[in-house]
């Protein structure tokens, strides 16, 4: 077990340094760069911060000096951010995102799973239509629709929460069940797949000729196995999750993560790009990783092969 | 006022506990091509301390029947029509489900058919045994576990006592199955319903769990239902036997009478249909020659000396000499084929036995060059073929032909008939053109009894009998001379073993085959071969003429597979 996580640990660091190459190369050949603006700044003030931030060196020093400072853990100044720090941006940035990810998954789990197990014990009655037509729903309509329509009804026309910003609880309520409806409805689909496929199972008739009520054949025989394709699509979700949104921070005004994501990108400015892009490679590598131990928790057959 | 007893009064009314009596059951399946009616006026009972076998052919609602006793099958598609199954006064059709919950694993206990599916692979197997006394409140969750190892230690699951954690994957096939029977009688049930409990087990495996199971019950005092396809391992058990043809009881009897004088036709076709090691007929009878004696042909009931081949006069067809295969895994390569040789004559039949893992498979397949072969040679008309020179291997495989078991899964389902077959003329470019090679498939259709109106037909439209039919047809579009028929009616009903096993014996004779036949059933092996390997762990144990070999068996593995098989299997007079 010990040696599992160790081992995966250190996979990460070549999968890393790939990424990192990948970004720091693509970003430069990437036309423009953080000091074209529309209203162009004189050239002397330009060549200045050129020199400021190391950008006039030859490229391949200046990616060695980037991954000199990446293993000290710095992932260097913001270019348009003056004054910041990328690791200041993102400490400031991804507890925003990590509230917001881990209420929309606790929604979506909560919604997601109990629907999907109806549905699934329910099949072809009305207990299985209505869930999968409104997860059907869920998934087709986008979140930047959703978004305004759950600000419209609640707080416009119920007044029951703030339509924007991100001061307190009350604040969480609607960007959260606007990002996790979307989340439960995927995790309801999963769900009943996973558990059709595992009712059917011949374990699960040994359970019932066993004398097992049918709350002891779902939460003790089939639930487990039912799971594991939702605890597989967990990893990636959950990270896209935390990683921010960039439709929902906009719409609700919130400062998460997304915002820098995307905005990042189009002012070029590279370590900020950089700098996202590691942190969520990293995310995503942990994330797995715990989704794999979950998954051997779960699976006796995929805890003998790690 | 005399106050009168309830029990005084109708005493010959209450049924003794663990009497189990069906009555006219009906069962249906409502599908969407119709209804099928796979239970059809069903009467069985069931005494304590009686072994029954309820035996039948696929299809002959025999476990359907017996899932209707504890109401486990899906409804819908199944849906009960009538009758009724009296269980100790109560009529198991018309309880509630909770009543039901509490004869279920307590007062009738069942086990199934595949203990690889059957056992939950993500609960430990001493927590699946303990659990049905948990469940019915009979014992404490420790209390349970401590019954569940002394249970489990009885059918000689040690491994579990002393691994409380280990996992069903962690055991072998018959390991698992005994564990199943641990489960179902931990609760110490009145009855015991067995639904082809050994089916999907080797031969001397299966002689092992049926021992345990026999024992265990006479010790416990629990009456079986036991269900199987197979005539001659229910007569080792059962003190009764019913049969069921197509959803309808045709014949009861005790077990003896049963086998010494027969009744209805079907059990005697079924008696006769099996090739046991005693008997040595050219052409086994088929269910078609008991069923309508008038169009059957009757000839094929008289037991005919086969006539022996010379094999000293005939050529050597194929010799593998030192054969060794091994495949990776991760705790270092395991040898399948470890040294192997054999040497098959033209024209006649070489059986291959052995439990499965011993390599017979991985054998077949290597002559084929299916199987990248590590070392050793093998020599066709005396010309190593090896895999480097493609086009050598391109004739050879025109000549080399092979069968599978499964006809369901070695039949591409987006092919038709005609295009299966075509293929490999294609292939090896035989034939002037495509209509001469229509009339080809058409001819070889109508040798392996089917005809042209099949030709544009999928294999889902096929019986598994008439798939394999298809795949034989299919094996000799290139006009081979040898053919490997691997495991080819293992997963076939006896009836259509026979018409099978037939198919390929004339076809033998008409074409001048020669066979490769791979088998776990030593009766069958029997049957159609000359000579015959054993194979164990890899390596051919034993080698003889067919009669010699079972006449007097040499390797103790080849006496072992043979007292595996239950006696009335090993001949058809049931030793009276």
């Amino acid at each position: 077990m010990k040696k599992f996580v160790l081992s995966r640990v250190l996979q990460a660091i070549p999968t890393l340094w790939v990424i990192a190459t990948l970004t720091f190369f693509m970003t430069r050949f990437a036309p423009g760069g953080p000091f074209d603006a529309e209203k162009a700044i004189p050239q002397e003030i330009k060549v200045k911060l050129e020199s400021h931030f190391g950008l006039d060196r030859p490229l391949f020093d200046q990616y060695l000096l980037y991954l000199k400072n990446l293993l000290r853990g710095d992932l260097g100044p913001s270019f348009k951010y003056p004054g910041w720090e990328v690791s200041e941006l993102i400490a400031t940035a991804f507890p925003v995102s990590l509230t917001l990810g881990v209420l929309s998954l606790g929604i979506a789990l909560l919604i997601g799973i109990p629907a999907g197990i109806i549905a699934a014990l329910r099949k072809n009655t009305w207990l299985d239509y209505l869930p999968m037509s409104l997860s059907m729903a869920g998934i087709c309509l986008p979140t930047f629709v959703l978004g305004p329509l759950l600000i419209y009804i609640f707080s416009t026309q119920l007044g029951l929460f703030p339509p924007l910003g991100w001061y307190g609880p009350a604040d969480w309520v609607l960007p959260s069940f606007t990002l996790g409806l979307f989340y439960a409805a995927y995790v309801a689909r999963l769900t009943r797949a996973g558990m059709l496929e595992t009712l059917q199972q011949d374990y699960v008739r040994t359970a019932r000729a066993k004398g097992a009520s049918p709350w002891q054949v779902v939460t003790k025989h089939a639930l487990r196995g039912g799971l594991l394709p939702v605890v597989t699509y967990l990893g990636p979700a959950f990270a896209g999750l935390i990683s921010g949104s960039f439709i929902i921070e906009s719409i609700f005004f919130i400062p998460g993560l997304g915002k820098f994501f995307v905005t990042a990108a189009f002012n070029r400015d590279y370590t900020m790009v950089l700098g996202t892009v590691l942190f969520y490679a990293a995310l995503i590598i942990l994330l797995n990783l715990l989704v794999d131990l979950l998954q051997a928790w779960l699976d006796p057959k995929a805890r003998q092969a790690q | 006022m005399a106050c009168v007893m309830p029990s005084i009064q109708n005493p010959p009314k209450i049924k003794a506990m663990g009497n189990l009596d069906i009555q006219n059951l009906k069962v249906s399946f409502h599908t969407r091509e119709g209804i099928i009616h796979a239970v059809d006026g069903v009467d069985l009972s069931i005494k304590p301390g009686e072994i029954i076998g309820l035996v039948g052919e696929s299809g002959s609602g025999k476990s359907v029947t017996c899932n209707s006793i504890l109401q486990l099958l899906p409804t819908p598609p199944a849906q009960i029509e009538g009758g009724t199954i009296d269980w100790s006064g109560k009529d198991l059709l018309r309880q509630h489900d909770e009543k039901m919950r509490g004869i279920r694993g307590k007062e009738i206990s069942m086990i199934f058919q595949d203990p690889m599916s059957c056992l939950n692979p993500y609960l430990s197997v001493l927590d699946q045994v303990a659990e049905p006394l948990v469940i019915h409140g009979m014992a404490s969750p420790t209390n349970a576990r401590k019954q569940a190892c002394e249970m489990l230690a009885r059918v000689g699951v040690q491994r579990v006592v002393d691994h409380p954690h280990a996992y069903p994957h962690e055991f072998s096939g018959g390991m698992r199955q005994r564990a199943m029977i641990a489960m179902a009688l931990v609760t110490k049930p009145s009855l015991l319903l067995a639904d082809e409990p050994t089916t999907a087990l080797d031969v001397t495996v299966q002689a092992k769990v049926l021992n345990i199971l026999k024992e265990l019950c006479t010790d416990l005092g629990v009456s079986v239902l036991f269900v199987s396809h197979d005539l001659g391992l229910v007569a080792e058990l059962a003190d009764r036997v019913v049969v069921m043809y197509r959803g309808k009881v045709v014949e009861q009897n005790d077990t003896r009478s049963i086998f010494s004088n027969p009744q209805h036709p079907y059990v005697k076709a079924l008696i006769a249909c099996r090739p046991t090691l005693e008997s040595n007929p050219v052409h086994l009878p088929t269910v078609e020659d008991f069923m309508n004696p008038k169009t059957g042909k009757c000839q094929a009931l008289k037991k005919l000396e086969s006539p022996s081949l010379n094999l000293d006069s005939q050529e050597t067809l194929l010799e593998v000499q030192d054969l060794v295969v091994e495949f990776p895994t991760e705790d270092g390569p395991v040898r399948a084929v470890d040294g192997a040789s054999l040497t098959i004559r033209k024209g006649s039949t070489h059986g291959l036995v052995g439990e499965s893992g011993s390599g017979k498979t991985t054998l077949g397949r290597s002559i084929l060059q299916l199987t990248k072969v590590n070392s050793g040679k093998i020599l066709y008309q005396g010309n190593a073929i090896s895999l480097e020179n493609i086009q050598d291997r391109t004739r050879f495989r025109k000549s080399m032909q092979i069968i599978f078991q499964d006809p369901y899964a070695s039949l591409n389902p987006r092919l038709t008939v005609e295009q299966a077959l075509l293929e490999p003329m294609k292939v090896h470019g035989l034939g002037k053109s495509r209509k001469d090679r229509i009339d080809r498939v058409v001819k070889l259709l109508e040798e392996v009894g089917l005809g042209e109106e099949y030709l544009h037909r999928y294999p889902h439209e096929f019986s598994g009998g008439q798939r394999q039919r298809i795949c034989v047809a299919r094996a000799l579009t290139t006009e081979p001379e040898f053919i490997v028929c691997d495991e080819c009616v293992s997963a076939m009903d006896v009836s259509v073993q026979a018409q099978v096993l037939n198919l390929l014996r004339s076809l033998q004779a008409s074409r001048n085959l020669t066979y490769l036949f791979i088998s776990h059933d030593l009766g069958v092996v029997k049957f159609m071969s000359d000579e015959i390997s054993v194979m164990q762990n890899g390596k051919i144990v034993e080698n003889g003429l067919a009669e010699d070999l079972y006449r007097n068996p040499k390797s103790s593995y080849t006496r072992k597979l043979i007292n595996s098989i239950p006696l009335a299997n090993r001949s058809s007079d049931f030793g009276l």
